[in-house]
């Protein structure tokens, strides 16, 4: 293709854009993560000896193929720290996730069910949060949850406890701050497939003999599943990788996947292993993604 | 309610093939349906305003009315999703203010079909079968008999979204009539079809109702439609009742000027009443010279009338019809020129500019295919009608 003709047809132009970027920032950077995690470690810089490199000409290559180890990964599966980590990262991910949903669902609900000028407010209500970075509404979790902090000043207030409680580092802080960061993320898609539900439908349920906590699990629920679909992954698979909420709310006795991760990368120095730990969570996290995506094309076809 | 239901065959009088039986309001003491001086209040806007009306079990009725009137509201309140401010709704002599809608044996065709997009054709239809507890073989065998009667055979396995609008349209009538309701309600149900749909849809309702015995309340705008499905039509405007009336009697006995130029077409002249003998008045109109018209039913309390009558009963010919006034009776003869002629297939419209300065509105059935002596533009001729086929009203 020539840049002329990709100029003349800019639809085609904008069919490819989204691949170009795939390849440019995911899949060639893959591409290193993958190379750096089938190497072996140096004490050098960068840290590792590299199994390649281009400049080497082809006949390099071929040999650094022949001796392609995949001790990395034999060391992640074999290593319990490893094991551990990833089972951590996914249990954290569906427990938080659970969390999520039952209470996303609720106030996706409520919203979808106000009168159009209140529905604004809601949603505005939902997003205001990331209007202040991130960081330091963790921070700032963290400012709550200490040991003379908020929370406990108020516990004390109310006579509802003597002492004060621990609240940081544990499991509790850690969820309190995923569920609170994720919040908006299930709420949003749970809400965009309720609100356009006919409400008709849930009449012509009502009319049929359902009472309305019935209509509700037969019509209402069934149709909201692919946003419940998507609000699930939309956090399940980012909490699965999180790295910051466990770092500062959580105590340092179990890792989750991206802590070791980190670990591995900057302390240990350990690159190889760290970049193999990325490739195998990656791994993990395509199935879902596959899953949902086979979902989401079949819903597509139902539609068309 | 399981019981209840499957109880619930097709009701006295309307054994398999034959007509319901001729009922008056003398014989039929209690009707089906008793609406009782309902009011419903949106804010400050009354959709429904003391509205009283009775429906007979095994009728079929139209609440016919512009958008807005009011009809979709009353109909939503014989659902109930909307409940009354004032008055009463009794269903077979049983108030429903206490009736939740899904205990209602009423049920609901809605305008959009509402049908479940997650659930194919059986399970659509099925629905409301399941709620009601029936045990899985009746519910197939009442499915089955159901996709048989809206001929939907061979679709069970469908998703709405798979079927075409007249299909759909289909599923939710079946989905209506499954848990065979006391009343069922129809909203417009067959304004998303098209015209040639719509005729024989109309057609088919109309059967099924006669079929089935069951009492049809059906919300229309379209006059045509009501009048061709209804045995009685009710005509709404601002919440309220215009008239009830069959549709002979709608169209020919109007109760106002409103329902008349609402039904059809109609030339309207207003004028005084002149004198009143022999069952006749004479109406002086200011551009229409005097008119003879037949005494109306009701008398007219006010001196002031206007005259309706509809296009197809004036008819118009190059000279004026003998009528003497001993033996034939009087004619009305209104000379004028033809200014507009429409040619419409089985009809011909013409628009006559008199030389009293009305301008009427006639048709004629254009009864034979080759007609050489055809009035054109420009045409002298004489409009003339009986006295019985014009309408007193008040103005």
């Amino acid at each position: 293709m020539t840049g002329r003709g990709l100029f003349a047809r800019p639809a085609r132009l904008a069919a490819v854009a989204p691949y170009l970027w795939m390849v440019l920032f995911f899949l060639v950077p893959f591409g290193f993560v993958l190379k750096i995690s089938l190497s072996q470690t140096a004490i050098a810089q960068p840290p590792y000896t590299p199994l390649f490199e281009l400049t080497q000409g082809l006949s390099a290559i071929q040999t650094a193929f022949a001796k392609l180890s995949l001790e990395n990964y034999r060391l992640l599966i074999a290593d319990d720290l490893y094991v551990l980590s990833y089972l951590r990262s996914l249990v954290v991910a569906a427990v938080s996730t659970s969390i999520l949903l039952l209470i996303g669902y609720p106030i996706a609900y409520g919203m979808a069910r106000l009168k159009p000028p209140w529905r604004s407010l809601a949603m505005l209500l939902v997003i205001v949060p990331f209007w202040t970075s991130f960081l330091i509404r963790i921070y700032a979790w963290i400012n709550i949850l200490q040991h003379d902090g908020l929370l406990n000043q108020i516990l004390l207030a109310l006579h509802l406890v003597s002492v004060p409680v621990v609240w940081l580092s544990t499991d509790s802080a850690m969820y309190l701050g995923i569920v609170y960061s994720y919040l908006p993320f299930m709420i949003l898609p749970l809400y965009a497939t309720l609100a356009k539900m006919e409400p008709s439908l849930l009449e012509a349920a009502n009319d049929l003999g359902a009472a309305p906590r019935q209509a509700f699990w037969l019509v209402t629920f069934p149709l909201s599943l692919p946003g419940v679909a998507a609000g699930v992954l939309l956090c399940f698979i980012p909490i699965v990788g999180e790295f910051v909420i466990p770092d500062l709310l959580a105590g340092s006795d179990q890792l989750m996947i991206g802590q070791t991760l980190w670990l591995e990368f900057f302390t240990n120095k350990d690159w190889p292993v760290a970049s193999a730990a990325a490739v195998l969570l990656l791994l993990l996290l395509v199935l879902p993604l596959v899953l949902y995506d086979r979902l989401q094309r079949r819903q597509l076809e139902r539609m068309g | 309610m399981a019981e209840e239901i499957s109880n619930l065959e097709p009701q006295a009088g309307a054994t398999a093939g034959l007509p319901e039986p001729e009922l008056t309001a003398a014989s039929a003491d209690l009707p089906l349906l008793r609406i009782e001086g309902v009011v419903k209040q949106f804010g400050r806007f009354r959709a429904v305003d003391q509205l009283s009306l009775d429906i007979r079990a095994g009728e079929f009725f139209a609440l016919l009315g512009p958008s807005g009137c009011g009809k979709t509201t009353l109909l939503r309140m014989l659902a109930g999703f909307e409940t009354p401010d004032q008055g009463r709704i009794l269903l077979d002599g049983r108030d429903l203010a206490q009736v939740l809608p899904h205990q209602r044996p009423v049920n609901i065709m809605f305008q959009n079909y509402a049908l479940f997009p997650h659930l194919n054709v059986r399970d659509n239809i099925a629905f409301g079968l399941r709620r009601a507890g029936m045990k899985r073989r009746e519910i197939a065998a009442r499915v089955a008999e159901l996709v048989a009667l809206v001929k939907l055979e061979g679709l069970e396995k469908r998703k709405p979204d798979q079927l075409s609008g007249g299909q759909r349209q289909r599923v939710a009538l079946a989905r209506a009539l499954a848990r065979r309701p006391q009343l069922l309600l129809l909203d417009e149900p067959l304004a998303a079809l098209d015209k040639k749909l719509r005729e024989s849809t109309q057609f088919e309702l109309m059967e099924l109702q006669r079929r089935l015995g069951l009492t049809f309340v059906i919300v229309t705008h379209d006059q045509a439609e009501a009048m061709t499905v209804a045995d009685r039509i009710g005509v709404m405007d601002g919440g309220r009742l215009e008239q009830v009336a069959t549709p002979r009697e709608l169209y020919e006995v109007p109760a106002s000027r409103w329902v008349a130029e609402f039904v059809g077409d109609v030339n309207i002249f207003e004028g005084k009443v002149n004198s009143c003998a022999a069952n006749r008045i004479m109406v002086a109109t200011g551009n229409a010279g005097t008119l003879v018209i037949a005494e109306p039913r009701r008398p007219i309390a006010s001196d002031l009338v206007c005259v309706a009558i509809r296009p197809e009963k004036i008819k118009l010919s190059r000279r004026a019809p003998a009528s003497d006034a001993e033996h034939a009776p009087v004619i009305n003869r209104l000379e004028g020129i033809i200014t507009e002629v429409n040619y419409l297939g089985g009809t011909t419209s013409y628009k006559v500019k008199l030389d009293a300065g009305a301008v009427l509105q006639s048709s004629m059935a254009n009864t034979a295919r080759l007609d050489i002596d055809a009035y054109g533009a420009g045409q002298r001729v004489v409009a003339w009608f009986s006295p019985d086929d014009g309408v007193v009203l008040e103005p």
